[in-house]
């Protein structure tokens, strides 16, 4: 179990050490989820861990999302601390009234009596010519619900040290990640690092303007920054990686400074992260901004199958350049 | 209650009692309700006393109950305190839960009772989650998850049932068939009347009892939750039974035929159990008055301490949205504090 944090170790393997070490410190913590065990998971996320703990730890279930998402609640209320796996959030959407309806409500509720200490681990995002069904982003349908808990991890490092405070907390946890970026290398913390929520990142220090993005969407924003560091915009990029609950003195500040904000989500635009996000910033930072707060967001449309429609959907980098420069207003060059 | 085995005199006592104080505390709790006490909505189980206190009597005092949202006689039958069962009914500070839950949503986790679930279906999983603990943790109880003929058309008790088989979870599905969801009747509902025979689909032992006789409930349920302990197995039972209110309060019950109502009458629960006592002689007829009016009292006091508690302070709105909150402000939304 050897943490060599100075070596780069992709996104998935992250979530695995995630998934091993906190495995191996605590006996309540057990995985479940379609094809974790036997197949390493759909995307590999749980390669090696059947064999090193057991099918009694790592359980393959049926697909039959509902029943194991609940199931898993059911058993983190007996104290237990499921790491459930839905395949994609896609698939979550079955599992909604578990999550909506028992796990997010039943510490409430029941007036403090139980907590349900569940992680629901998925990916969301698309990309990858998968479709309608396959390429959705719905981080704001679980950050809409009070009572869950809401991550979406952009780093190696954030995916590995935010799996485990999900883990070690007692609320449910959504733990969204995504599809494009389970390839994606960069160092780790150890067994002892965890990131606790509700802290922003600066993922590039700027004055003009300040971006805000999330899980994929950073990585979007990042290399828009280069190419409008080449025009001479050097911008803020800021990743909140846990929307509930959410840092806004982290994102505010940096607004106030930069009196410039665009928002990159890779969800919808209408009623959901950036509108909300946008909500905040208004209401922390009217005085401040000198333009309206702009949104790069997916199009408002299914996910198409074809390429070059699948790619005009998306947020991408020239999308984000074009909106820091209206934003500023300097149009584009 | 001493639980499954012999049933002893004593425990036969018991049950009455149970029987009587569910019966008396909801025609209470439907009083308090029509004076605008009670807010929401209120289903009551009355007619359904033997189903509930046959299941509660013959389990384990460890083993976890869930149950849906007409679960007031769960509660009582676990032990629960009258008082903040009717406290709560009254979204009052000493409810058992605070105000949080009101008469759908009760839950007593000293007494190893998981709630009350208002979505039909959603508790199963639960409960099947609660089995799944006892395995993993190698404990010998047993999870009883009680549900309605409704709920067994939602998919996700298929989903339970198929899993429980598939993993042989300690759990006994109970349903609860009172013959209606909400207003329409099993015959309307389901393709097939028997509802047992679907747990049998995925390998369960399954059967029916009268769900009006709470000796029958109670060998039924001491024999299930025997298998479930002792051979590992997942188990169903299927009690028939009737409820002699509408759905709800809010339901004037003008659906169902008159002559099917006062049929089941004839077999309340009650007074055919009554009927057993007198017989077997384990109670005489001033032994039964007098226990009448000792639970007619203590209801009486239940809702009086329920109507002079403090309403829940405004202040304690966002309490216990979370086990490890961030913020304690009610307006705060998700934002770090």
């Amino acid at each position: 179990m050897s943490t060599d944090t100075a070596k780069p170790v992709a996104y998935r393997d992250a979530l695995n050490q995630a998934l091993r070490e906190e495995l191996a410190r605590d006996p309540d913590v057990f995985l479940l989820g379609e094809d974790i065990a036997g197949f390493d998971g759909a995307f590999k996320v749980t390669r090696g861990l059947l064999q090193e703990f057991g099918p009694q730890r790592v359980v393959d279930t049926p697909i039959t999302e509902a029943g194991f998402t609940g199931l898993a609640i059911g058993a983190a209320m007996a104290g237990l601390r499921p790491v459930v796996e839905i395949m994609t959030v896609n698939f979550a959407i079955l599992a909604m009234d578990q999550i909506v309806n028992n796990a997010a409500k039943i510490h409430y509720m029941f007036g403090g009596q139980v907590s349900v200490p569940i992680v629901i681990r998925m990916p969301g995002g698309g990309g990858h010519q998968l479709s309608s069904q396959h390429s959705q982003t719905l981080d704001a349908w679980f950050a809409h619900v009070p009572g869950l808990k809401v991550v979406c991890p952009s780093t190696p490092e954030d995916a590995k040290g935010l799996l485990k405070t999900a883990i070690r907390d007692d609320d449910p946890v959504i733990f969204i990640e995504n599809e494009g970026l389970y390839g994606k290398k960069g160092p780790v913390g150890g067994p002892d690092d965890l990131i606790p929520f509700g802290q922003a990142v600066v993922r590039r220090a700027g004055t003009h303007c300040t971006v805000i993005a999330h899980s994929r969407m950073v990585w979007v924003a990042l290399q828009a920054a280069e190419e409008l560091a080449a025009q001479g915009v050097e911008v803020e990029v800021i990743d909140p990686r846990t929307f509930r609950p959410l840092d806004l003195d982290t994102l505010a500040g940096s607004v106030r400074r930069t009196g410039h904000a665009v928002i990159v989500d890779e969800g919808w635009p209408e009623y959901g992260i950036s509108a909300g996000l946008a909500t905040h910033l208004y209401e922390a930072c009217f005085d401040w901004i000198d333009a309206p707060i702009g949104r790069v967001n997916c199009a408002d449309v299914p996910m198409p199958y074809a390429k070059n429609l699948e790619q005009a959907a998306l947020p991408q980098p020239a999308d984000v350049v074009a909106a820091v420069l209206a934003n500023i207003g300097r149009g584009i060059a | 209650m001493t639980g499954p085995g012999a049933t002893e005199p004593q425990d036969m006592r018991d049950m009455f009692r149970s029987m009587l104080l569910i019966r008396c505390f909801e025609e209470k709790a439907s009083e308090e309700y029509m004076a605008g006490r009670i807010g929401g909505f209120l289903h009551l189980a009355i007619g359904e006393e033997a189903a509930v206190v046959g299941t509660v009597s013959a389990m384990r005092a460890d083993d976890p109950l869930t149950s849906t949202y007409r679960e007031h006689g769960q509660a009582l039958a676990r032990g629960t305190d009258p008082r903040s069962v009717m406290a709560e009914l009254l979204g009052r500070s000493t409810g058992l839960c605070g105000g949080r839950g009101g008469s759908m949503h009760l839950m007593d986790k000293a007494r190893s009772f998981y709630g009350g679930y208002g979505i039909v279906g959603g508790s199963v999983p639960l409960g099947l989650g609660l089995a799944y603990a006892i395995r993993y943790r190698g404990g010998d109880q047993v999870s009883v998850t009680m549900f309605g003929d409704g709920a067994t058309n939602q998919g996700v008790v298929a989903e339970c049932f198929n899993m429980a088989g598939l993993w042989d979870l300690p759990i006994v599905f109970l349903i609860l068939n009172n013959q209606y969801g909400m207003g329409t009747s099993l015959e309307h509902a389901s393709a097939e009347e028997d509802l047992y025979p679907r747990a049998e689909a995925y390998g369960i032992p399954a059967w029916k009892v009268d769900g009006m006789d709470v000796m029958a409930v109670r060998g039924a349920v001491a024999e299930a939750t025997r298998m479930a302990r002792e051979e590992r197995s997942p188990v169903c039972v299927e009690l028939l039974a009737y409820r002699y209110r509408g759905h709800s309060m809010s339901d004037p019950d003008t659906v169902r035929d008159a002559e099917e109502k006062e049929r089941w009458r004839l077999r309340d629960p009650l007074i055919t159990f009554e009927r057993v006592l007198l017989g077997e002689a384990v109670m005489t007829a001033d032994d039964i008055s007098a226990m009448r009016a000792e639970v007619e009292e203590q209801v009486e006091d239940a809702a009086t301490f329920a109507e002079q508690s403090p309403e829940v302070p405004v202040g304690e709105l966002a309490d216990d949205v979370y086990a490890n909150p961030f913020n304690d402000d009610a307006r705060g939304g998700a934002l770090m504090r």
